[in-house]
């Protein structure tokens, strides 16, 4: 499946496990669930990569103690009026300062992902009836913005000279 | 007034250039009504009964007489020769076309406007006292933070897809005439105990079906964290808002669930840890957006003018019309002039394409070319010559506009209800008519004296019912259309909730039954005594017995 990440198309080589499913081999993102239930399993695993996914009513310091262990940390929009992983977003990269991949995934659409970039995403899985190729443009939507966030350490009228 | 510079002028460019493509999609049928909707309404563009509805963004009320000039060109080219002035110091147009969207938000461009905002799960636009920067009451002019505020929750990343819609309104005067207790978040700038100037932070203010009064959240901040504090606010309500239920969504359901304390709790504890400190002003900052607000150049003028004192004796319309409609300018001989749009004939708001370029012709000859709109909707010409007030008055009745009835019965805040909005239960405009030509005796209203009654077509209460010393509430009653009385709300420092009255009306018999409030009022008042102070002495039950006293 192709993904937007880091503004190009890649093929996602990480596979998201559902609850029951056994824990395969290879790059592998977890609910925060599983992670609290097997939490020694997950991180025993040798050469494979560990990511979480949180639900949208899963906050940043669930696993705020954890990151160390995530090279992916995945926020899940329901809908894409749920504005609540923007916060979490940028929560878990500037308070916690998490450097992996911030991956947005669910009802992830072009109209929203200049914004979801702002907050810190850099990985999408575009909603999958909809054109990757398309969803690209969205960064070149604004190239000014107001506020200070992820992406921009300071205001506007910190940077007007 | 503001000035975009370079970096605003861009954004907007850049914004109108995104909704014109967002618009061809949807036209080409490449993204779904569903879709479109947050996008449209984000920017101001609704869906109503006949036809798409435009609201245009005035922050904090504030208008050029070039962009009136240009609001009333854009009611001719895209509208039907009118425009509607709202609740929100915002105005609307009932009848663009989706098709020509994109051409009328650059025609707004070319004059620094935009619909920004104006709608959509977001911070709205910013409102603000009237009478900022010439009021005599004030502590500080709060324009330059409202410009501060407006930049800063402009797409802003975080908080673009809230639980809900999201009201901020500031003040800096003692007397609230921005209704900042009925916000979702408000701010005084008050002093402390050390006699510094810092906001009072108020939070879970609304109206709508569970009408609430602010709380305080802080006592008082420095000037200097009014971004990082704003932030903080915002992101404990985007994280715990409810979100299962669009009723209970609002930011006072928030802090009414969590109560005060802890709400304080949670924003306090986001702030002391703040994500940024460039969020913090500095004074640089705060003197850059001051140096956009400074008073016009101001001749020396004596106090008091002879032929206006002589006008005063002599014209009783005129002297009413000074009563009502002329506040004290902080300078020595100006006047504060507001311009009522509250017209019998006229739905509440309204004004034509011609009305709006001959107001702009007055800010440009009596008021330094500016104008401000006022959350009652109504205009204010902010700085004019005392010995100007009788040449002024007589081209504004020349214009229709010279109604005298500012905060008196007939100056009624009113939706536009089910004439245009599909969430209404009954028709407002109507109603606020029959007020209107009911007491169409201007020495009658006059002696009733400060009297505000507010019309709402449904409980999202954007009529503001609630607030009315006297509420009207449109319901729907087995298909029928029904209005409840509330008596007893205020919009100001002492900030109240009307109470309902009893069993709603028909349309035939609501104004009669207002006749009757109104006589019970007259009947029982003290010297002076204005209608709220009278109901709040008295209480409910001389009003209930009478209106109900034949059924």
């Amino acid at each position: 499946m192709q993904i937007i990440k880091d503004r190009a198309i890649v093929e996602d080589d990480w596979h998201h496990v559902e609850n029951g499913e056994a824990l395969p081999d290879g790059k592998i993102i977890v609910t925060l669930d599983r992670w609290r239930e097997e939490r020694d399993a997950l991180i025993g695993r040798k050469n494979s990569g560990l990511g979480i996914q949180l639900s949208s009513d899963q906050e940043a310091k669930d696993i705020a103690d954890d990151l160390e262990h995530f090279e992916v940390v995945s926020l899940h929009f329901p809908v894409f009026r749920d504005g609540r992983p923007f916060t979490t977003a940028r929560l878990l990269r500037e308070r916690h300062g998490f450097a992996g991949e911030l991956r947005a995934v669910g009802d992830v659409l072009r109209d929203q992902i200049f914004y979801m970039h702002r907050c810190g995403f850099n990985s999408f899985v575009v909603r999958e009836d909809r054109s990757v190729e398309d969803a690209l443009k969205a960064f070149d939507d604004f190239t000014i913005t107001y506020q200070s966030a992820a992406d921009e350490e300071l205001p506007l009228w910190r940077r007007r000279g | 007034m503001y000035q975009y510079d370079k970096f605003d002028h861009q954004l907007l460019t850049e914004r109108n250039r995104q909704l014109r493509d967002q618009v061809e999609r949807r036209l080409r049928g490449e993204i779904s009504e569903t879709e479109f909707r947050p996008l449209r309404l984000m920017n101001g563009l609704y869906l109503q009964l006949h036809a798409y509805m435009l609201r245009v963004a005035i922050p904090y009320g504030m208008l050029s007489s070039a962009q009136m000039r240009q609001l009333a060109y854009i009611a001719r080219r895209y509208d039907r020769d009118y425009a509607h002035f709202t609740t929100r110091q915002n105005i609307q147009y009932n009848w663009p076309k989706l098709e020509e969207l994109p051409d009328l938000l650059d025609d707004l461009a070319k004059v620094e406007m935009h619909a920004i905002q104006t709608s959509g799960n977001c911070i709205r636009n910013i409102s603000t006292d009237q009478f900022a920067g010439v009021a005599g009451d004030e502590i500080e002019d709060p324009r330059p933070y409202a410009e501060i505020m407006r930049q800063w929750s402009t797409f802003h990343p975080e908080f673009s897809y809230l639980p809900r819609k999201f009201k901020i309104a500031f003040t800096g005067a003692t007397e609230d005439r921005a209704a900042v207790a009925f916000h979702d978040l408000g701010f005084k700038l008050v002093k402390n105990d050390a006699g510094e100037i810092g906001f009072q932070v108020l939070a879970g203010g609304g109206m709508g079906r569970t009408p609430m009064v602010a709380k305080v959240v802080r006592e008082w901040i420095p000037k200097k964290h009014l971004l990082s504090y704003a932030e903080s606010i915002m992101r404990i309500y985007n994280a715990y808002g409810r979100r299962d239920n669009m009723y209970k969504a609002r930011i006072k359901i928030l802090v009414h669930e969590l109560g005060i304390e802890e709400f304080r709790r949670e924003v306090d504890e986001d702030f002391e840890n703040t994500l940024s400190q460039s969020l913090t002003l500095d004074d640089a900052e705060i003197a850059r957006m001051q140096a956009y607000f400074t008073a016009p150049d101001y001749e020396d003028l004596p106090a008091t003018d002879d032929s206006v004192d002589m006008l005063l004796e002599s014209n009783k319309r005129f002297r009413q019309w000074y009563e009502r409609n002329v506040t004290p300018h902080k300078v020595p001989g100006y006047s504060i002039v507001t311009i009522s749009l509250k017209v019998a004939g006229v739905a509440p708001g309204d004004t034509t394409a011609d009305q709006m370029d001959a107001i702009a012709d007055l800010a440009d000859e009596y008021s330094f070319g500016e104008l401000r709109t006022t959350h009652k909707q109504n205009l204010v010409l902010s700085d004019v010559p005392l010995a100007k007030l009788p040449e002024l008055w007589n081209k504004l009745k020349a214009l229709s506009l010279g109604a005298a009835n500012v905060e008196a019965l007939t100056d009624i805040i009113c939706c536009p209800g089910l004439d245009y909005c599909q969430l209404a239960n009954a028709r407002s405009i109507p109603i606020s008519q029959q007020i209107s030509d009911k007491f169409d005796d201007l020495d009658y209203v006059h002696d009733l004296g400060d009297l505000r009654l507010n019309i709402s077509g449904c409980i999202n209460a954007c009529g503001h019912h609630h607030a009315g010393h006297i509420g009207i509430l449109g319901v729907d009653k087995k298909g029928e259309e029904f209005y409840q009385i509330t008596l007893g709300g205020s919009p100001g420092n002492d900030a109240s909730i009307g109470k309902i009255m009893g069993r709603a009306f028909s349309g035939d018999d609501i104004v009669p039954a207002i006749e009757k409030v109104i006589d019970v009022y007259l009947e029982n008042r003290q010297p002076e005594e204005p209608f709220l102070a009278c109901y709040r002495r008295i209480g409910m039950d001389p009003f209930k017995e009478r209106v109900y006293a034949d059924h």
